[in-house]
């Protein structure tokens, strides 16, 4: 329950804090409505739609409305996905209304110690700290490959867990181990022809838990033509901390990212996490106050670019022979690669012409599998009941590869497959590690 | 404002809703209150004190006997998007949401009809038909979110309207629900009917002031085998507008024959990126479909047409998808002007199509006399404008020039043999002109039949009669 001195401080803080001009953007057609997954999954709410969202955060702005506990969970349960945003023919940034307007509600949130404490581990003291997460990464492995993790399956020590957590535990990928993680070189030759310099941003999930789609991604980048460097002292991107409403620190990661790539002096900066570059891609949004910061943010934006849409443009898919053995595949979006990045056609095209694969486009692939960032942690029923649906999708294309462009996605599609029992049958990978495959087949 | 009830009323009358539906299927929190506060009107915005989701036609009828009897204002809601703020809950009371009753009831092959529930979205009707290779035309630009029920009650229109018609002409029978808590079935899958008074068509169009539709046979044809799609540019907007009225004194009736002045052409393309022309000072767009044979000879001859008026090009769309893509486009052009500005009113003045070239320069006077930005575009081939003001209600000096200039929209329109509004409906926004349109004795004859059918005056109140008409202007010729 919010005390009144917090809903009047929190009150007082949207109509200083919340861009009002954006508000008012939203003209309440409802060209968004039919593409909000939470809307439909809660049976057409309007409190649980992009235009409702609005109103909400509108009606605090305006003070005609008190914030409550039920307030803010119609923006807990957005699980920002931003398929509104391209739909929107107004142009509303929704994604930046729901940030301003979360942040505000957790810099106000009573949190139990308990709660403040994982979340301050969690932000500032894990993801933050590349070292750290390999340290942790480096303890799953251990846990892994020590058979720890069987013996734990097998007391049903992981039963002890919600039912989500414990399938998550059984689908993390084999990470490497922490000696292997540090001693990867930073620097990569092209093959062929030299086409282009791209500095990989390597992410701190992706440099850990699935390192190997990293090296995927370089090969692939070489074999492209690219000299690939992994710039050193870049971070996580912050995006989980900006969805949080830990803006501030979301703003210290991007001054040391904008940093850590400007010494790289490369052509374009890589990511194959969607969830990254959709975050990435706004930082000079993110510093738009900070005035010395904001021409190195454009910098960096304007090198962004995701891992299939730089092989579409250096022609990779028709300079190598791709191949794979028969198979029918399908392609999950990332929300954020294919709404905020606007990269959709790339990584379809890139499957299109793997030889001896029939893809198969799902009904619904644009939008959110539920995954969304820690959505499925935090809001586990909605994320379960999104899941559950899209797998049903999944089912009818008769897919036995379901292929996505962010780990979050990946994870997400792994626990469906788990969920839906077809795990042996149906697999989910990243698409870089299936282009990889595809060029080795090809060979 | 939330009705003026006691909370000691307002707390029977939840009781008796939990009821008649269930908890679950009653809304009384903030958040969910000030969600169904609005719809695409702008400017308007009105708690209600409950929002309610009945599960079947008998209990729509047991909410409205309970509001009638307790003399609590109800408004029926689709998705919200109408544009004359009829959705809007002005006096408090009960939003009915009619999201359960969603479902195709019957696709009836034999006599070409479907039967739906309210809910229904409009697109859901369509594709659903079309598989069968039948056709239902009205197509309202908001047919991806709108309900049938709030085309039904609005009699809403769209792009095909000039070939096709509107939504009445496509309905046969409807269930309805009575502010006395009957349930009636008006119509039949009957061409010939003419047993009793038409209350099908009563109720269509009716606003949500007489009662409530909880069942719809609509009316299906067979899917027309093919379809062209051609833009006429433009460096004149009333060349545009004679073009119109040549091709209807032509004899050719288009399926769309669709109008967008050069700042609408502008907003549209910023959305869609579809390499819309933004250089010409307006376009059009017409669609043909029918026989290929004849399509082709009527697309030839109507660009032919345009040329003679002075279109400084026209352009064939090279497939369906390109076509579609234009379409979509269209059905975007409000709410892509509303990227212009905070403020987007939008107006649906509609003249005989001989007058469209008169009335596309008297909105370029009247927006010059009174020094506000109003763009248009519009269903230009039914004589059905909208012109569109781009402003901020923060100004309230320009707001007052917007109302004048409107106003004289409204009388040039009626001047001209038109109407104020083509198929948007009435609601709270045109209520105060529409004595203007029908007279006094036609206001007269209307609030007869909403007495005898609401005689508690429950349903929709506030919207359509108005408390206090507008004074007509006098204009200077």
């Amino acid at each position: 329950m919010m005390t009144a001195q917090i809903k009047q401080k929190i009150q007082k803080e949207f109509k200083e804090e919340m861009d009002y001009d954006e508000l008012l953007n939203c003209m309440r057609c409802g060209f968004c409505l039919p593409s909000c997954p939470t809307y439909i999954e809660t049976d057409r709410q309007e409190k649980y739609s992009p235009r409702g969202r609005i109103a909400l955060m509108k009606g605090i702005t305006d003070g005609v409305l008190e914030p409550d506990d039920d307030i803010a969970h119609s923006l807990d349960l957005c699980l920002g996905c931003r398929a509104c945003e391209p739909v929107c023919p107004s142009g509303v940034q929704y994604g930046h209304l729901l940030e301003d307007a979360r942040n505000i509600l957790q810099r106000n949130k009573k949190q139990t110690v308990r709660v403040k404490l994982l979340r301050k581990g969690i932000f500032d003291e894990l993801f933050p700290h590349q070292e750290r997460m390999e340290t942790v990464t480096g303890l799953l492995g251990f846990y892994q490959r020590s058979g720890l993790s069987k013996v734990a399956r097998k007391i049903g020590f992981m039963n002890l867990f919600p039912e989500n957590m414990a399938t998550m535990e059984k689908i993390l990928p084999d990470v490497p181990k922490r000696s292997v993680m540090k001693e990867r070189p930073r620097f990569f030759e092209h093959e062929g022809d030299k086409k282009a310099t791209v500095a990989l941003f390597a992410g701190c999930l992706m440099d850990t838990m699935f390192f190997e789609t990293n090296n995927a991604t370089i090969k692939l980048l070489q074999k492209a033509g690219c000299d690939v460097t992994i710039p050193e002292h870049q971070l996580c991107c912050g995006a989980l901390h900006g969805h949080n409403g830990e803006l501030e620190k979301s703003k210290e990661l991007a001054k040391q990212n904008i940093e850590a790539f400007e010494s790289a002096e490369a052509d374009y900066i890589i990511t194959n996490a969607g969830g990254c570059s959709a975050f990435l891609i706004e930082y000079d949004h993110l510093l738009k106050d900070e005035p010395e910061w904001v021409d190195r943010a454009k910098q960096f934006v304007r090198k962004l670019k995701d891992i299939s849409a730089i092989l579409i443009a250096l022609n990779f898919q028709k300079t190598h022979h791709l191949r794979l053995p028969n198979q029918t595949i399908t392609y999950q979006d990332s929300c954020h690669l294919r709404n905020v990045m606007k990269t959709f056609n790339e990584p379809r095209a890139l499957l299109h012409s793997i030889e001896g694969v029939q893809f198969v486009e799902m009904e619904g692939a644009d939008t959110c599998c539920g995954s969304a960032g820690d959505y499925n942690i935090v809001q586990p029923d909605m994320a379960m009941q999104i899941l559950d649906h899209k797998m049903e999708k999944a089912e009818h294309t008769h897919a036995q590869t379901i292929v996505t462009a962010n780990p979050g996605c990946l994870l997400e599609m792994k626990l469906g497959i788990e969920r839906a029992k077809k795990t042996g049958q149906v697999r989910a990978v990243h698409i870089a590690d299936l282009l990889l495959e595809a060029v080795d087949e090809g060979i | 404002m939330p009705s003026s009830k006691s909370e000691k009323q307002l707390s029977t009358i939840k009781e008796k809703l939990v009821a008649i539906m269930g908890q679950e299927n009653v809304d009384d929190t903030m958040s969910g209150r000030l969600a169904y506060s609005y719809d695409a009107t702008p400017n308007f915005q009105a708690l209600p004190d409950f929002v309610v989701s009945p599960r079947t036609a008998e209990e729509v009828a047991a909410v409205l006997k309970l509001c009638s009897d307790t003399s609590t204002p109800l408004y029926t809601r689709g998705s919200g998007t109408n544009l004359c703020a009829d959705t809007c809950p002005i006096k408090g009371g009960v939003v009915l949401l009619m999201k359960h009753l969603d479902k195709i009831l019957e696709l009836d092959k034999e006599n070409l009809t479907i039967t739906v529930q309210p809910g229904t979205i409009t697109k859901t009707i369509t594709d659903r038909v079309e598989q069968e290779g039948l056709f239902y035309p009205p197509d309202p630009s908001s047919m991806k979110i709108s309900t049938i029920g709030g085309n039904l009650g609005e009699n809403s229109g769209g792009l095909r309207g000039l070939k096709y018609g509107v939504t009445k002409d496509y309905v046969m029978a409807l269930q309805i629900a009575l502010p006395n808590g009957e349930l009636i079935r008006t119509g039949g899958k009957l061409t010939k009917d003419v047993a009793g008074y038409d209350l099908t068509h009563l109720f269509v169009g009716s606003e949500g002031t007489l009662g409530v539709i909880t069942e719809a046979t609509l009316k299906l044809i067979p899917k027309p085998e093919s379809q062209k799609t051609i833009l006429a540019l433009y460096q004149d907007i009333e060349a545009a507008g004679r073009s119109v009225s040549s091709i209807i004194a032509h004899k050719m009736i288009p399926v769309t024959l669709e109008f967008l002045d050069q700042d609408t052409l502008k907003a549209v393309e910023d959305f869609a990126h579809i390499g819309l022309p933004t250089d010409v000072k307006a376009i059009l767009l017409i669609v043909q479909d029918g026989p290929k044979e004849i399509v082709d000879r009527d697309i030839h001859r109507m660009a032919e047409l345009c040329r003679e008026e002075h279109a400084v090009d026209v352009r064939l769309a090279a497939s369906d998808a390109e076509a579609e893509e234009l379409a979509t486009a269209r059905r975007s052009a409000l709410s892509a002007l509303a990227r212009l500005k905070p403020t987007t009113i939008l107006e649906d003045a509609t003249v005989p199509r001989s007058e469209i070239a008169t009335m596309v320069r008297a909105i370029a006077e009247v927006a010059k006399k009174y020094k506000v930005r109003i763009s248009t575009f519009g269903h230009a081939g039914d004589g059905n404008l909208h012109p569109t003001c781009l402003t901020d209600a923060r100004d309230k000096e320009e707001m007052e020039r917007v109302e004048a200039a409107f106003a004289e929209i409204f009388e040039k329109a009626i001047e001209l043999g038109g109407t104020l509004t083509g198929e948007h409906g009435v609601g709270v926004t045109k209520a105060p002109y529409l004595e203007w349109k029908l007279g006094h004795a036609g206001i007269e004859v209307m609030k007869g039949i909403k007495q005898s059918i609401d005689p508690n005056g429950i349903m929709n109140p506030g919207k359509v009669f108005s408390e206090q008409s507008k004074q007509r202007m006098v204009m200077m010729k």
